[in-house]
């Protein structure tokens, strides 16, 4: 039992709970024991399991609502995409190539979360919500007008069509507006997956647990107090946004090369809500539950099929019931009174039976 | 062109005190002429203030008188409409809240402020924070200047917390602590920021004569184990008078009167404010 309270201390049962979670889906696939559309799923998985980790840590570590995550999550996607189809005659193995998208991708959504924090953390609250939202939706948009290409010149831009790029007749168009990126070449793993998000917890856990991280959380608890011990408050919550925009970046780029299309309509508003979900059910501040809480949720459409038409209804219920569950006392109670009575009734008529 | 002669300049007589021990001495804070209005009220006005390096003053005066404002004006939670706040030597004109903990005044506040999901130790490292040298990107890497800094925070940590008798609580969640631990803490954290002034804004508040009196031994232990100044709003008499070797006494943003206690104690405008006057009998 001391040990147990040891592990969920340090943030040690989250990388016990991916690895194992790597095992089994690996061990079920190579035996063939699992279903073809759940193995596209994994990857999928694992980005949205990183993206509410990311997320977490600007609403629960940091306490700032932010609506705009799929925002950074988009700048990785394509940014990442538009490196791995620069780089494929250069580096032709796909897990090099994996892992420059990854970090440039990274860097693009780090400096696009910092070029972004700079007015948004002059806000508070709902009206900061609100500005993330806003600058989701601007990224979403001007990634609509982006045309790039790409021929034996280099690449090119354009916010208006392919012709207007000028590139010559060899030439591949990587971005295509708002039909987004077409023939990707697909290199992300289940496996590269794990890595990043083992790595982004490393990270993040590591980030709370040093002094960074007690500022941070310092001044989401009382931020005239932690300000009147010397804390700089734009600092730290700058810190905490550009670390969570360039996680989402490079969650992004995984995404982006797991898919052989990709449209920007893809990273819209409903995105960032269906992050902030896993968030908000996992518990604020609560890494291990975003874990759960984005992998259940990501794979239960998938799991609802048999409900057909009612599937995205069945959905809604699920959420619900879930929510109330969670967060409502009287709820949890009466749903173990349900389940101790239901218990009991089996055991009573399983003696009866004999 | 004749060459101006030197003119030797001497100090003039100044409205301010300080403690004889701390003469020769820099002045840990000196405020003058200090002011601040909220739209058409005048909040405090002319308020004049000398503080010596180890003295311990009271600042009383009835609800509304502006004392927890002056505590908000010296640490920059306002910024004064008027005057000239020099700590240590130095103006804090245009400083920021947590650049005025960096020069060094600490304080507590008056419904308390700690940071109630963090456990008790990180409050006190929270303090620390500007005395704990590693760079963000050392804490995530775990380099070794983090588990030495970190080690080294721990120790001390646990050493504040001794002062009040609270290291054994330095694993509880900060919020879930009683009444009185809350605000023995908030010293705790405030001295972590290592101040030459510490400011504490009713520090005996709902607290029980015995550990008043309690407080009042850890206050004074305080100023002569660090050699610090230290600052006090404060109602409850038995404390002011007990351990404040200054007073000043504010009304309507003013300052009335500035003495030693038993100066203020025969005060008749002091009397007059606490009291009212008394009708005269017909």
């Amino acid at each position: 039992m001391k040990l147990l309270s040891k592990l969920t201390k340090n943030g040690y049962q989250n990388y016990i709970i991916v690895i194992l979670f790597f095992a089994v889906f690996q061990i079920l696939s190579s035996t063939g024991h699992i279903s073809n559309s759940l193995k596209g799923q994994l990857v999928p998985i694992v980005v949205y399991v990183i993206m509410a980790l990311s997320l977490n840590l600007v609403v629960g570590i940091s306490g700032e609502l932010s609506l705009g995550h799929a925002g950074f999550m988009s700048v990785g996607a394509f940014t990442g995409i538009i490196v791995s189809a620069t780089l494929q005659n250069s580096i032709p193995n796909g897990s090099i190539r994996l892992v420059f998208a990854i970090v440039i991708g990274a860097v693009f959504a780090g400096v696009i979360g910092f070029l972004i924090s700079v007015p948004v953390l002059r806000l508070n609250g709902d009206y900061l919500a609100i500005v993330t939202l806003a600058f989701g939706e601007i990224i979403k948009n001007l990634l609509n007008i982006t045309y790039v290409g790409l021929d034996s010149k280099g690449l090119h831009l354009s916010t208006k069509d392919i012709a207007s790029m000028n590139m010559k007749p060899d030439g591949i168009t990587i971005l295509n507006g708002p039909m987004g990126a077409l023939g990707t070449v697909k290199i992300s793993t289940f496996f590269s997956g794990i890595v990043l998000l083992l790595l982004v917890l490393i990270v993040i856990q590591n980030l709370v647990a040093s002094r960074c991280g007690r500022a941070i959380m310092a001044l989401r608890d009382n931020r005239i107090a932690g300000e009147a011990c010397g804390l700089s408050a734009t600092k730290y919550k700058m810190i905490a946004f550009v670390t969570s925009a360039a996680i989402a970046g490079s969650a992004g780029a995984l995404y982006g090369l797991n898919y052989s299309t990709l449209v920007p309509k893809k990273f819209d508003f409903n995105t960032s809500i269906l992050i902030l979900v896993f968030v908000v059910l996992g518990g604020i501040g609560n890494m291990t539950g975003s874990i759960i809480a984005a992998a259940l949720l990501t794979v239960l459409p998938e799991m609802l099929r048999t409900f057909r038409d009612y599937r995205m209804l069945v959905y809604a219920i699920v959420l619900i019931l879930v929510m109330i569950v969670t967060n409502n006392e009287k709820a949890r109670d009466a749903l173990t009174g349900l389940l101790r009575r239901f218990r009991k009734k089996s055991v009573k008529e399983g003696t009866a039976n004999e | 062109m004749s060459k101006r002669e030197e003119v030797k300049l001497v100090n003039v007589p100044s409205p301010n005190f300080i403690p004889e021990r701390d003469m020769g001495k820099p002045l840990v804070l000196e405020a003058s002429h200090l002011g601040i209005d909220f739209g058409g009220l005048r909040a405090v006005d002319e308020f004049n203030i000398a503080i010596g390096a180890t003295e311990i003053c009271g600042l009383i005066g009835p609800n509304g008188a502006g004392k927890t404002t002056i505590f908000n004006l010296l640490t920059k939670v306002y910024e004064p409409t008027r005057g000239m706040i020099l700590l240590d030597g130095k103006d804090t004109h245009n400083m920021k809240p947590a650049q005025v903990c960096e020069a060094g005044i600490a304080r507590t506040f008056q419904n308390i402020r700690l940071f109630d999901k963090l456990t008790v130790e990180e409050n006190v490292k929270i303090g620390m924070h500007n005395h704990i040298h590693y760079g963000t990107a050392t804490g995530v890497f775990r380099l070794p200047k983090y588990w030495s800094e970190e080690r080294r925070a721990h120790e001390y940590a646990l050493e504040l917390l001794n002062i009040f008798g609270m290291a054994d609580l330095a694993g509880e969640q900060a919020g879930s602590l009683p009444y009185g631990a809350q605000r023995r803490l908030e010293i705790v954290r405030a001295l972590a920021t290592q101040p030459k002034l510490l400011l504490l804004d009713e520090p005996a508040a709902g607290m029980n004569p015995s550990e008043t009196e309690d407080l009042m031994n850890n206050i004074r232990k305080i100023r002569d184990d660090f050699q610090i100044a230290i600052m006090l709003i404060e109602h409850d008499m038995k404390l002011v008078m007990g351990i404040c070797e200054s007073i000043v006494v504010l009304n309507f943003g003013k300052i009335i009167a500035k003495g030693t206690p038993s100066q203020i104690q025969n005060d008749p405008k002091v009397i007059e404010a606490y009291l009212g006057t008394r009708k005269e009998e017909q």
